[in-house]
C-alpha cells in the first residue's frame, strides 16, 4: 500500500497526526498535513488505514498495488 | 407522509440525563432522513439522524454553511418570531468563518490551523496541568460542598483560551456571561444581539490595543497580519473566545456528573490512568452536547439518497443520534471507557470539523485525570434527579454541579 496526502484538500483538523504520529505530522505554519512515510512500516498500517477513514476533509488516500 | 410524521424541530426534552430524548431516537429508528420543519419560517427542510449519513452530509460541501441565521432554527425558541419572513443568506460577521463556505473558509481557517496542531496543543500540556492544579488546591482549601461548574470547569478552558489568545482573564466578566447569553436560544433575540455587540466591542478593543502593542498572543499574531483587516480579526477572536470555553465547560461537568453516576467506570479511570484518552472520547460520543445538531442549507437543487432537496431546505445533522447508532458503535447506549469510539461525531466532520478539538481533548484529559486523582471520593452533594440541567443553550450540560467529598 501507498499512502497519498492532499495537501490542497487538508484542514488541517489533525485527526491523521493524533491517531498516526508515526505516519502523519502537521506543518508548523499552517498544520497541513504531512506524510513522514509513503509506505508505512507493519506496526503502523492498521493505524495508518484508520487515519485515512477518520481524516474529515477526504485528504488522505491509500493506494493498493 | 401525514402531518405527525413531520417533527417540528428536534425534541430537546429529556427522560435521563445522558441519553438523548426517546422522541428523537425513536425519529432516528424509524428512518435515516426525514423531512422537518423549521421555526420560525415554518419551512419545509430535512432532519438526518443516521451515523452513515451524518457523515456523508457534513463532507460535502453542497450542504452549505451560509445560514438563514434565526429565521431556520432548528428548534422552536422565543424571540424569534421577528424573523419569519426573513429569506435569503443571514449576514456573517466578517471572520466568523463557521459559517463561511470554501474558498472564504479556507482562508481564514488557514490562518489558525498552524497554532491548534496536535504538536502545538501538546506543548500547551504543561501550562493546563498548572491551571488545573491551582483550581484544585482551592478547591480543597475551599468550602465543601462546592458547585464544580463555577469552581473547576468553566475556569480552566476559559483560563486556556484567554491566555492562547491575550485576553485578561480578570475580564471574564466582560465575556463568560455574555457567551452563555449567544447559546441560550430562548434568551430572546434582542437580548442576544446585546451581548454579541458587548463581545464584539469588547474583542475589537483588545485587538487595537494589541496592534499598538503585540503581545506573545494569538491576537497580537492575528492583528499584525496583513492579509487580515479589523473586522476580520476581531470576528476569528471572538468566534476563538465563544467557542474556545463554554463547550469544553460543559463536557468537563457533564463528563464527570456521568461518571460519578457509573462509579464503576470513574473506579476503572482512577485505578488505570492510561485509560484516559478513550475515556475522553467516549465520554464525547456518549454525552453529545451538541444536542442540536450540527446544521446547513443547500444552494442548489440535487438528489441525495434517493430524496430531492431544492435550493433553500435546511438540513440538521443529528449528531446525537449518529453518536447512538447501532450500525456503528458496538452497544451505544452503555458508557464504557474501554470501548471503541472513534469516529464519534461530536467534533463534527467535513471541512469545519473542530478547530479546538486537539486543544478541548488535552483539556478534558488533565481535567479528569487529576481530579479523579486528587478527589477519588468525590460524590454528588444532592441527588441526581436535583443537578439542574440545561436543555435550553446549544450546547447541552448542567448548570451548576454540587460535589462534596
Ligand atoms: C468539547 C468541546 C468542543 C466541542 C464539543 C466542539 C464542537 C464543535 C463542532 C461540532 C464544530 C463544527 C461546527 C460545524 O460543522 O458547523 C466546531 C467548530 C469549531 N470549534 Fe469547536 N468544539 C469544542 C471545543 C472548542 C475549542 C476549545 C475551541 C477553540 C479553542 C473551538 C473552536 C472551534 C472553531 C473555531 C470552530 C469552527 C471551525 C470551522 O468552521 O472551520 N472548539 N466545534
Ligand atoms: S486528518 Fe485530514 S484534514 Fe486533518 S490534518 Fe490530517 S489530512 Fe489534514
Amino acid at each position: 500500500m501507498r499512502l497519498i496526502a492532499d495537501r490542497e484538500v487538508c484542514i488541517g483538523a489533525g485527526m491523521c497526526a493524533l491517531t498516526a504520529p508515526d505516519v502523519f505530522d502537521q506543518d508548523e505554519r499552517e498544520g497541513r498535513v504531512v506524510l513522514l512515510t509513503e509506505v508505512p512500516g507493519p506496526e503502523s498500517i492498521e493505524a495508518a488505514e484508520e487515519a485515512v477513514q477518520l481524516c474529515p476533509s477526504g485528504a488522505l488516500s491509500v493506494e493498493r498495488d | 407522509m401525514t402531518d405527525t410524521d413531520i417533527p417540528h424541530g428536534i425534541p430537546l426534552d429529556r427522560e435521563t440525563p445522558f441519553d438523548p430524548p426517546a422522541a428523537v431516537m425513536a425519529l432516528h429508528r424509524g428512518a435515516e432522513m426525514r423531512r422537518m420543519t423549521y421555526y420560525p419560517s415554518g419551512h419545509l427542510g430535512w432532519l438526518v439522524t443516521s451515523h452513515r449519513l451524518a457523515r456523508k452530509v457534513l463532507a460535502d460541501t453542497r450542504f452549505s454553511s451560509r445560514m438563514g441565521g434565526p429565521a431556520q432554527a432548528p428548534v422552536p425558541m422565543a424571540g424569534l418570531e421577528a424573523y419569519a419572513d426573513f429569506e435569503g443568506d443571514f449576514p456573517v460577521t466578517p471572520g466568523m468563518f463557521i459559517e463561511m463556505d470554501p474558498p472564504d473558509h479556507t482562508r481564514l481557517r488557514r490562518k489558525l490551523t498552524g497554532v491548534f496542531t496536535v504538536r502545538r496543543m501538546k506543548q500547551l500540556e504543561p501550562r493546563i496541568e498548572q491551571f488545573v492544579e491551582e483550581r484544585l488546591d482551592a478547591l480543597a482549601a475551599g468550602p465543601n460542598p462546592v458547585d464544580l461548574v463555577r469552581e473547576f470547569a468553566l475556569p480552566v478552558p476559559s483560563l486556556m483560551i484567554c491566555e492562547l489568545l491575550g485576553v485578561p482573564y480578570d475580564q471574564r466578566d466582560r465575556f463568560e456571561a455574555d457567551t452563555a447569553t449567544i447559546f441560550t436560544m430562548d434568551g430572546g433575540a434582542e437580548a442576544k444581539e446585546a451581548a454579541f455587540g458587548r463581545l464584539y466591542a469588547f474583542i475589537t478593543e483588545l485587538s487595537v490595543a494589541k496592534r499598538a502593542e503585540p503581545a506573545d498572543d494569538l491576537l497580537s499574531d492575528l492583528a499584525a497580519d496583513t492579509e487580515l483587516d479589523d473586522a476580520e480579526v476581531a470576528g476569528m477572536a471572538m468566534l476563538l473566545l465563544i467557542a474556545g470555553h463554554e463547550t469544553t465547560a460543559k463536557m468537563i461537568a457533564l463528563g464527570t456528573m456521568a461518571l460519578l453516576e457509573n462509579r464503576d467506570q470513574w473506579d476503572l479511570l482512577r485505578e488505570r490512568p492510561e485509560l484516559m484518552a478513550g475515556g475522553v472520547e467516549e465520554l464525547l460520543r456518549y454525552l453529545t452536547i451538541i444536542h442540536t445538531g450540527i446544521i446547513r442549507q443547500v444552494k442548489t437543487d440535487f438528489e441525495f439518497e434517493g430524496h430531492q432537496i431544492k435550493a433553500g431546505e435546511c438540513v440538521t445533522v443529528s449528531v446525537q443520534t449518529a453518536n447512538r447508532d447501532e450500525a456503528h458503535f458496538i452497544e451505544p447506549d452503555q458508557l464504557d471507557v474501554t470501548g471503541d469510539a472513534k469516529g464519534h461525531l461530536t467534533f463534527g466532520h467535513g471541512v469545519h470539523q473542530c478547530l479546538g478539538q486537539q486543544l478541548a481533548r488535552i483539556e478534558m484529559r488533565i481535567a479528569f485525570s487529576r481530579l479523579i486523582a486528587r478527589f477519588p471520593d468525590l460524590r454528588l452533594a444532592v441527588p441526581a434527579d436535583e443537578v439542574p440541567l440545561r436543555t435550553d443553550q446549544n450546547f447541552y450540560g448542567v448548570g451548576e454541579l454540587p460535589v462534596t467529598w
